[in-house]
């Protein structure tokens, strides 16, 4: 394919692959919200927890694909 | 309303003679350039720089001093005597000479020769620095503030008791501390532990957002890419890695090691993987609070360098709106990183001490 830096392309997948799991979670979430206000906080927190994970796969393959 | 339009108007006309000092430039305005500047270390703090009336460019910046090892001594002088890189110095008086080149101190010979190898690297030997460079100098601030902030909390308990109603400085810091150790520490880590560990994660939670904030000031004293540099956030991460290893349980150590319940074949696979894991969990800790700053940093100055490319005073509002929306952005991510910092070192920490 000429004209598509394949680094360019490597990025935009990890970032449209890592939004869909973070929006994944935060539907889920806000779903679970809404069904029990009273433990809210506590979704929250694992909300936070699991995209903060995602997000460190991500930043590994964003790394990964800048060192390359 | 009428002091957010004065401030509006007041920030717009400081872009407008921006944007006519450098409709005068000839040279070309590299955004690349100037926002690698920034984000990378330097040995001195740039505050400002102007055209005067005969058309140079005059920069002011503050030397910062350089402290080098060199053949069993210490060296001090001031970043100012490289004169950006145009002045060789020698050492010792000796046939060792060093300069600055890129914002980076080299050895080299009288002539100040930069070799390169084959891939393009710089060959050069770099001397061992331990100079006070931007980020030192910024880490001094953040530093200072935090113990501007806490002594004067701290002094205020003492002389009040700790159970009267707070007053002052104690209303803006109990409120953030009890929230790190009610939903950060206890709700992570066993009670009858969680207060050994709160001294360490109160200390990362303000270190991190305050040198955060203190980055987010546009002007001299802040401005420096402190938090996304990835030395400082290495360091975090190896504290985060000695507090989750030195003080994780006699079961933690076994569950990493042997995998117990779990079939032979099975073991060959996990057991290297949770070794492997000890290390990924404060790589991704330094990873993230890297990322997160810096990429904070570089669009702010993409937003500011817009004005500059299009060189239309008309994309000025738009840019304004946009850097407002994001420095409002960046203020969220500041405390949220060294919430997230907070919160998964305590959760790795907890996983390591809890008993169950």
């Amino acid at each position: 394919m000429e004209g598509i830096d394949i680094t360019v392309f490597g990025l935009a997948l990890i970032i449209f692959a890592a939004s869909f799991g973070i929006s994944k979670i935060a539907q889920s979430a806000m779903e679970a919200m809404a069904r029990q206000p009273e433990i809210s906080s506590k979704i929250q927190t694992a909300m936070i927890v699991v995209s903060a994970l995602i997000e460190g796969a991500t930043l590994f393959a964003i790394v990964v694909t800048w060192l390359n | 309303m009428r002091l957010f339009v004065t401030i509006l108007l007041f920030y717009f006309s400081m872009f407008s003679f921006e944007v006519e000092a450098s409709q005068k430039e000839v040279e070309d305005f590299d955004p690349m350039d100037m926002i690698m500047h920034h984000i990378e270390d330097s040995h001195e703090f740039h505050i400002l720089s102007y055209h005067n009336s005969a058309g140079e460019k005059i920069d002011i910046a503050l030397p910062l001093p350089v402290i080098l090892w060199h053949e069993g001594g210490f060296h001090f002088f001031m970043s100012s005597n490289f004169a950006r890189g145009e002045e060789i110095i020698s050492l010792n008086d000796s046939d060792e000479y060093i300069r600055l080149y890129h914002e980076k101190i080299y050895y080299t010979d009288s002539s100040g020769r930069i070799n390169y190898d084959e891939q393009g690297n710089i060959a050069n030997s770099k001397p061992l620095s331990f100079s006070i460079t931007k980020n030192v100098f910024s880490l001094f601030i953040g530093s200072l503030l935090i113990f501007w902030i806490f002594g004067a909390a701290a002094r205020k308990y003492s002389k009040r008791g700790g159970l009267s109603v707070p007053k002052g400085i104690q209303l803006v810091v109990e409120p953030i501390i009890l929230f790190v150790r009610d939903d950060i520490a206890r709700a992570q880590i066993d009670k009858s532990k969680a207060d050994f560990f709160m001294p360490y994660l109160l200390t990362l939670f303000f270190f991190i957002w305050i040198n955060n904030l203190v980055g987010l000031i546009p002007f001299f004293p802040g401005g420096a890419n402190l938090s996304g540099n990835i030395g400082f956030t290495l360091a975090l991460g190896i504290s985060a890695f000695i507090a989750v290893n030195v003080f994780g349980s006699k079961e933690h150590w076994q569950e990493v090691l042997t995998a117990p319940g779990v079939p032979f074949f099975a073991k060959i696979f996990l057991v290297p993987v949770e070794i492997i894991g000890l290390f990924t969990k404060p790589f991704a800790l330094m990873l993230r609070l890297f990322a997160n700053i810096t990429a904070g940093h570089i669009i702010i100055l993409s937003l500011t360098s817009m004005i500059f490319i299009m060189r239309s005073i008309y994309v000025a509002p738009v840019t304004i709106l946009l850097s407002l929306i994001m420095m409002s952005l960046e203020f969220l991510v500041a405390i949220l990183q060294a919430y997230i910092f907070t919160l998964l070192t305590s959760l790795f920490i907890g996983m390591a001490v809890n008993e169950h």
